[in-house]
């Protein structure tokens, strides 16, 4: 019988990781943000049908980087774990805590006991009844979670785009300032920004909203509100 | 992946719980009724008279707010209308437990799908789902569990309100004016019959709606019409393409006061 060459669990780990990263850092980044009014969510994607952000429950979205068919498989048990949820018990019972820590859970197993690990990254939002209770979970690739305040970037050449969003966020932002300032982050993270400027989608969790908070903004909406708070800064 | 879920892999909330989930469905595992016990319905609420008819701009809906435990009154206040979506309403009438049952996973089915799929459900989809859910009760019909509803919306690629009723084998079945069910559904229908005529405005679908409950509340000791001494009146819904909208109890009661002064005569 061939016994399988001795490789140590570090460089296993090392390898999984590393070959997760890769495949995440290819993709375009996801910029998550708190303003006064709720929670938007801001990705660039050409494509109009094959979404990154999603509504998920009444107060909670997702957003997923990587590879499409793993976070959108994600983002199908998110559904259909929050909609079981709040069928058995009630609509208030479903909570964005215990749906990251599933994720957590999935995405961790995954990491650690398959040859492949997911090549994704999530982030599961919360608009809270007042602006303190917002929530923003962050999962990982090897399903280490962790949570933020005020704005997350998933994907991509985030590092940079965090750097831009800590010099350039303040709190209480109307959503118009917060959808220019997230697409000022975006923009951040490439070395030489694009010529043409790629679609975007934008999905926001709006307090003001009854019953479920999601609402998917259409592009030229979302265009518009740039234009507005653009002028603005302009004027100042 | 290992699913937190089971292996189901589809956009149906419904078949989600039959394929996994089956402990979770309402009335799976029905004791025999023993042959002439017959007391049980007398022991549940039942929900009676709903109906609903096609105008100018879409659909208006309307029930009752009496449920009955045999010859007495178990709620004055129930409703038995309930928004499936933004743009249509499902009316229940028969025994209330199953019917509140059905009604909601009815509403999380249509939420399930819209999420997962990214759009909602054309009208008639939707009522072919519904037909699913009263199929599935049918072991419980025959044991006296009756559920029975209708189902009206506004179907945005067709531009108009479309009304479809449904019997307990699941059967579908779409209705070009107008129809009622439920115990004063006879006597309603035959107020609609007379009075419908195509076209009719917004206040005078709302004042018919009324009028035949009115008349299946006179006849019918299960419905109740507009109580104004208590303030009670019948739920009313109207769908047209900006969505579904309660009618206010300022309207109902004015239309009841001038409907039952026309009684008193």
């Amino acid at each position: 019988m061939a016994v399988p060459f001795y490789v140590s669990p570090d460089q296993i780990m090392q390898d999984k990781a590393e070959y997760a990263r890769k495949g995440i850092a290819k993709g375009k980044s996801i910029v998550a943000m708190e303003y006064a009014g709720g929670l938007l969510l801001m990705a660039e994607n050409p494509s109009v049908s094959l979404n990154k952000i999603s509504e998920i429950y009444d107060r909670i979205a997702f957003a997923g980087v990587g590879k499409y068919s793993e976070f959108e498989n994600l983002r199908k048990i998110g559904i259909r774990y929050a909609d079981i949820t709040g069928y058995a018990s009630s609509r208030r019972d479903v909570t964005t805590k215990s749906l990251a820590k599933t994720y957590s859970d999935i995405i961790g197993t995954v990491f650690t006991r398959d040859p492949k690990p997911l090549e994704v990254e999530i982030l599961v939002v919360e608009v809270g009844e007042e602006e303190a209770a917002n929530q923003m979970y962050h999962v990982s690739f090897d399903g280490s979670i962790s949570d933020r305040q005020q704005f997350s970037v998933i994907g991509g050449h985030s590092d940079r785009i965090v750097a831009y969003l800590q010099d350039h966020y303040a709190a209480n932002l109307s959503l118009s300032e917060a959808l220019l300032l997230s697409h000022r982050g975006v923009m951040a993270g490439y070395e030489r920004p694009p010529e043409e400027a790629s679609a975007l989608e934008v999905g926001i969790l709006d307090r003001e909203r009854v019953g479920r908070k999601f609402y998917r903004m259409p592009p030229a909406e979302v265009a518009e509100a740039m234009a507005v708070a653009g002028d603005e800064v302009e004027a100042l | 992946m290992p699913l937190w879920s089971g292996s189901y892999e589809g956009s149906s909330f419904f078949d989600l719980l039959r394929h996994d989930f089956p402990h979770m469905l309402p009335l799976q595992h029905l004791p025999q009724i023993p042959a002439g016990e017959s007391r049980l319905l007398e022991a549940v609420p039942c929900a009676t008279t709903i109906l609903a008819l096609r105008f100018a701009e879409g659909v208006v809906m309307a029930g009752d707010r009496q449920a009955t435990e045999g010859f007495e009154v178990s709620s004055r206040r129930i409703e038995k209308l309930y928004n499936a979506d933004s743009h249509s309403v499902v009316a229940m009438a028969g025994v209330a437990g199953p019917c509140l049952d059905m009604a909601k996973l009815f509403q999380i089915e249509m939420e399930h799908y819209e999420k997962i799929e990214g759009a909602p459900l054309a009208l008639e989809g939707k009522a072919n789902r519904l037909a699913q859910m009263v199929k599935q009760n049918l072991p419980a019909a025959f044991q006296g569990l009756v559920v029975v509803p209708i189902f009206a919306g506004y179907d945005v690629h067709a531009e108009q309100g479309r009304i479809f009723k449904y019997d307990v084998t699941g059967g579908r079945y779409e209705e070009r004016e107008f129809y009622a069910t439920g115990s004063g559904g006879k006597e309603a229908r035959s107020t609609l019959r007379k009075l419908y005529k195509d076209g009719l405005s917004r206040t005078e679908a709302i004042a018919l709606a009324l009028e035949a409950l009115v008349d299946a509340a006179d006849m019918d000791v299960g419905t109740s019409g507009p109580d104004l001494a208590r303030g009670i009146y019948p739920l009313v819904k109207v769908v047209t393409l900006d969505g579904t909208a309660d009618v206010n109890d300022e309207e109902l009661c004015a239309v009841s006061e001038r409907l039952l002064s026309v009684v008193k005569g």
